[in-house]
C-alpha cells in the first residue's frame, strides 16, 4: 500500500519535473498566472457578449476576443522572429520600421499619387502582394547583411530601425493617405459583415496553419536549427548556412508585411512614427517568453505564438485595471527579468539542486 | 617597423597639409598637439592611422567653423538659421508645420536653413548643441519635452546664437530666448472644456485619452479636464495614454467598453486617437456624434477630422494653429534690423469648431 503510493508519488514528481523541463511550460504557467489572477480578481474579465456593430452586423465583444484580435500581429511577427532567432542567433529590431514601409507602400499603391482619392486605384490583394514583396526585400537587405557580411543581427538591423520610418514617409510623399471611404479594406482590420470573429484573427490562424506545415513536410526547422546549434558542422554536413539565414530573415519579412496589411487597415489609414512603435521588443520578447534560446538554436514555435498572445493578455489585464500605459513597459521588464534569471545556467542548476535535495532523496529513500 | 614608419609618416604627411592649407593663426596651437598625439599613436600601433585621420579631420571642421564665421560676419547674405523640429510623420498637424516652415526659410527668402527632426528630447538638445557648433545665428525650436533645455540654451546665449521657440513652450527662464510663437495649449483645453460645458448632460462621464505625457500639448489639453473634473463633479471614467497612436486609443476604449463602464464623452487629445476611439464604438455598436449616445471630441482640426464634424459623427474639434513661419520671419527681420520687441510670448489665434456649426469654408479653410 505505502509502497505504490511512493510510486506514484515519485511518477507524480517525475511528471511535473518533465513538464517542467518542457519549453512550452514557460508560456503556458505565465498564461494561467494571468488568467487566474483575473478569475479572482474580476471573473466578469471573461465575458464574451454578441452586440451589433453600427453598421448593423453582430460582433462577438469581450477582453478575451481583444486579446486574439489585437495580439494577432505580434503572433505573425513572432514566427519569422522565431525562425530569425534560431538561424542567425540574433533578433531583428527593425520590424516596426518596416511595418511602416509595408503599410505605407500598400496605402501607395491602393492611392496613387493623391492621398485621399475617390476611388481605389488598384484591387486590394494586389496592393497586399506588392505591400509583401516590398518587405521580404526589405528583410533580404537585413538578411544579406547578417549572412554575407556577417554583420551582427541586431546592429544590421539597427539600419532600418533608425531609416525605416523615414522610408516609409517618403513612400508617401510624406503625406499621410486614408482609405476609409472603401469599406472592403477596411474588413481586413475589423470584421467581415456577418462574421462575428474579429479578421486578423483568421489571417493569424491561416499563418500558423502554413507555418506548421512548412514544419511538418519541409527540413527548414531542422536545417536553421542546426545552423544556429553550430554553424561550420552543418556546413560540413552540406548545408549552406548563409542561404539559410537569409531565407528566414525573408521570411520574417513576410511575416512583417502581412502584419504591415493588418495595422493600415484597422483604421484604413497610416501614421509613420507612431504605427507599430516598439512592436519589435514585445517580439522579441514573445520569443524569449517562449523559452527559445535567444542565442539561436533550438526553438518551439507554438511555444512563441502563445508567449505572443501571453503578451497581448498582459496589456489587456493592465489596461482593464486601468494601469498607465506609462508603466506597460516596466512590467514587461518585471517579465524579461523573471526570464532572465531562472534561464541564467547557474539558477537552474542552483534549482534542480534544491529540487534534488528535497524531493529526489525522500523518494530514494522510500523506494530503498 | 616599416608600417610604424609609414604611419608616422603618413601622419606627419597629413598635419603639415593642414596647416599648410588652412594658413590661419587660430589652427596653428590645435595642430600642435594633433602632431603629437598622431605620433605618439603611431608608436602604439600600425592602426594610428585611422586615429591620426580622425584627429586632422577634427582640425579641418575647425578649419571650416573659421571660415564659415569670417564669410558670415563679412557679407551676411543668408541668415543661418537651425531649426529643431518633431518628426514630421508625428500627425498631420506637424507635417502642416514642417512643410509651412520649409517653404518659408529658403534660400530665395534670404535663409540657409538647417532642420533636425526628433520626438526625443535628448537627440533635439543632440542637434541643438551640432547647430550651436555649427554656429548658427538662430536656433528655432519646438521641444519634445518641457523640461531640461537650460543648459543648452545658455549655452546658445553664450555664443551669440539668438533662440526663438515655435510651437512648444518650455520650462525656462525667459531671459534665455528672445520670443515664442506658441498655441495656448491649455487656452485649447479650455476652450474645448468650455464647449463641453456649454452641452448641459445630465451627467458627465469621461474618457479621458491622453498624448505622450509631458509634452506640453498633453498637459495643456489634460489641465482644463482635470480642472473641471474636480470643480463640476465629472466623473472620469478613464485616463490613459495612447501616446497620439490611434490603435492604442482604440485598445483602451475597447477596454472599457469590455469593461461594461458607462461613458458618454470621448476627450481625446488629437484627431488620430478620436478616430481609434470611435473605431471601437463603431464595434460595439455604440452611437456617437450629434444627438448620439456619446459625444467624441478631438483635436488639430485635420482635414478627415472636420469632414467627420460636418457629418455629424464627431462633435468638436479644437484648433491647433500649425502656421507660425510667418510669425517667426517676422521677428526675426525685427531683430535683424536690431529692434527690440514688444512681446516675449506671441499667442496665435486658434478656435473650436462645433459639429453643428461647422461649414464647408471652415473645413477647406482651417482644415490641415
Amino acid at each position: 500500500m505505502s509502497g505504490s503510493t511512493t510510486k506514484n508519488k515519485s511518477s507524480f514528481i517525475q511528471i511535473l519535473q518533465s513538464m517542467v523541463s518542457n519549453q512550452i511550460f514557460i508560456p503556458i504557467a505565465a498564461l494561467l498566472l494571468l488568467a487566474l489572477f483575473n478569475l479572482i480578481v474580476d471573473p466578469s474579465f471573461y465575458s464574451i457578449t454578441l452586440k451589433e456593430s453600427n453598421d448593423g452586423f453582430s460582433t462577438l465583444q469581450g477582453n478575451l476576443i481583444s486579446i486574439l484580435d489585437f495580439g494577432s500581429e505580434l503572433a505573425i511577427l513572432a514566427i519569422g522572429m522565431t525562425f530569425v532567432t534560431s538561424a542567425s542567433g540574433g533578433q531583428d529590431i527593425s520590424v516596426g520600421a518596416t511595418i511602416a514601409i509595408a503599410g505605407s507602400a500598400i496605402l501607395r499603391i491602393l492611392c496613387g499619387d493623391n492621398p485621399r482619392p475617390s476611388e481605389l486605384q488598384a484591387p486590394i490583394f494586389v496592393a497586399v502582394i506588392v505591400g509583401c514583396i516590398v518587405a521580404m526585400l526589405f528583410g533580404a537587405f537585413n538578411g544579406v547583411l547578417v549572412s554575407f557580411f556577417n554583420i551582427q543581427p541586431m546592429v544590421a538591423t539597427l539600419i532600418l530601425f533608425t531609416a525605416g520610418r523615414s522610408i516609409a514617409s517618403w513612400i508617401n510623399n510624406g503625406q499621410l493617405p486614408d482609405v476609409s471611404f472603401e469599406p472592403s479594406f477596411g474588413y481586413w482590420g475589423t470584421y467581415i459583415p456577418g462574421v462575428p470573429i474579429p479578421t486578423p484573427f483568421f489571417i493569424a490562424v491561416v499563418c500558423f496553419i502554413v507555418t506548421g506545415l512548412i514544419l511538418k513536410f519541409t527540413t527548414l526547422g531542422l536545417y536553421s536549427q542546426s545552423v544556429g546549434i553550430n554553424e561550420s558542422s552543418a556546413k560540413l554536413n552540406g548545408l549552406n548556412p548563409k542561404m539559410i539565414k537569409l531565407v528566414t530573415f525573408v521570411i520574417l519579412g513576410l511575416c512583417v508585411g502581412i502584419c504591415g496589411f493588418i495595422k493600415v487597415s484597422r483604421l484604413s489609414q497610416i501614421n509613420y512614427s507612431v504605427i507599430a512603435k516598439d512592436i519589435e521588443m514585445d517580439a522579441i520578447l514573445a520569443v524569449a517568453l517562449g523559452g527559445n534560446a535567444l542565442g539561436g538554436g533550438k526553438f518551439n514555435m507554438t511555444a512563441s505564438i502563445l508567449g505572443a498572445y501571453v503578451i497581448q493578455f498582459l496589456t489587456t489585464t493592465l489596461y482593464k485595471y486601468g494601469v498607465s500605459a506609462d508603466a506597460l513597459p516596466a512590467y514587461k521588464a518585471v517579465v524579461v527579468i523573471l526570464l532572465v534569471v531562472f534561464s541564467a545556467p547557474t539558477v537552474r542548476d542552483g534549482l534542480s539542486n534544491f529540487w534534488k535535495k528535497n524531493f529526489g532523496k525522500k523518494a530514494v529513500k522510500e523506494v530503498g | 617597423m616599416r608600417k610604424k614608419v609609414l604611419a608616422v609618416l603618413m601622419a606627419a604627411t597629413m598635419v603639415v597639409g593642414m596647416t599648410a592649407c588652412g594658413g590661419k593663426k587660430d589652427a596653428e596651437p590645435t595642430a600642435a598637439p594633433a602632431e603629437e598625439k598622431a605620433d605618439d599613436a603611431a608608436a602604439d600601433d600600425a592602426a594610428a592611422d585611422d586615429k591620426a585621420d580622425d584627429a586632422a579631420a577634427d582640425d579641418a571642421a575647425a578649419d571650416d567653423k573659421a571660415d564659415d564665421v569670417a564669410a558670415d560676419s563679412g557679407s551676411g547674405e543668408l541668415i543661418k538659421v537651425g531649426i529643431i523640429n518633431n518628426d514630421p510623420n508625428e500627425s498631420g498637424y506637424r507635417t502642416a508645420n514642417v512643410n509651412d516652415l520649409k517653404n518659408m526659410f529658403t534660400e530665395e527668402n534670404g535663409y540657409d536653413a538647417q532642420f533636425a527632426y526628433s520626438l526625443k528630447n535628448d537627440e533635439q538638445i543632440n542637434s541643438a548643441a551640432k547647430f550651436i557648433q555649427d554656429g548658427v545665428q538662430y536656433l528655432l525650436l519646438s521641444a519634445a519635452d518641457t523640461a531640461g533645455w537650460d543648459s543648452t540654451l545658455k549655452d546658445a546665449q553664450d555664443n551669440g546664437v539668438k533662440v526663438i521657440l515655435f510651437d512648444r513652450t518650455i520650462d525656462a527662464d525667459e531671459s534665455l530666448y528672445e520670443a515664442s510663437i506658441v498655441s495656448d495649449m491649455a487656452k485649447e483645453g479650455e476652450t474645448a472644456v468650455e464647449w463641453l460645458k456649454g452641452q448641459n448632460l445630465d451627467s458627465y462621464n469621461v474618457i479621458h485619452i491622453q498624448g505622450v505625457m509631458g509634452s506640453a500639448a498633453q498637459q495643456g489639453r489634460s489641465g482644463a479636464l482635470t480642472e473641471a473634473a474636480k470643480s463640476d463633479g465629472w466623473k472620469i471614467v478613464e485616463e490613459q495614454t495612447a501616446e497620439w497612436n490611434a490603435e492604442k486609443a482604440q485598445q483602451i476604449v475597447q477596454t472599457v467598453i469590455d469593461r461594461g463602464d458607462e461613458f458618454n464623452v470621448i476627450y481625446a487629445e488629437n484627431d488620430d486617437m478620436a478616430k481609434g476611439a470611435v473605431a471601437a464604438l463603431d464595434k460595439a455598436g455604440i452611437s456617437h456624434g450629434v444627438g448620439k449616445d456619446v459625444i467624441v471630441m478631438g483635436f488639430d482640426c485635420n482635414k478627415w477630422a472636420l469632414e467627420e464634424l460636418k457629418a455629424g459623427n464627431w462633435n468638436y474639434d479644437g484648433q491647433c494653429n500649425p502656421f507660425q513661419a510667418s510669425y517667426i520671419d517676422d521677428i526675426i527681420k525685427k531683430l535683424e534690423k536690431g529692434e527690440t520687441l514688444s512681446e516675449k510670448t506671441i499667442i496665435m489665434d486658434e478656435k473650436g469648431f462645433d459639429a453643428t456649426t461647422i461649414t464647408d469654408d471652415d473645413v477647406n479653410t482651417y482644415g490641415i
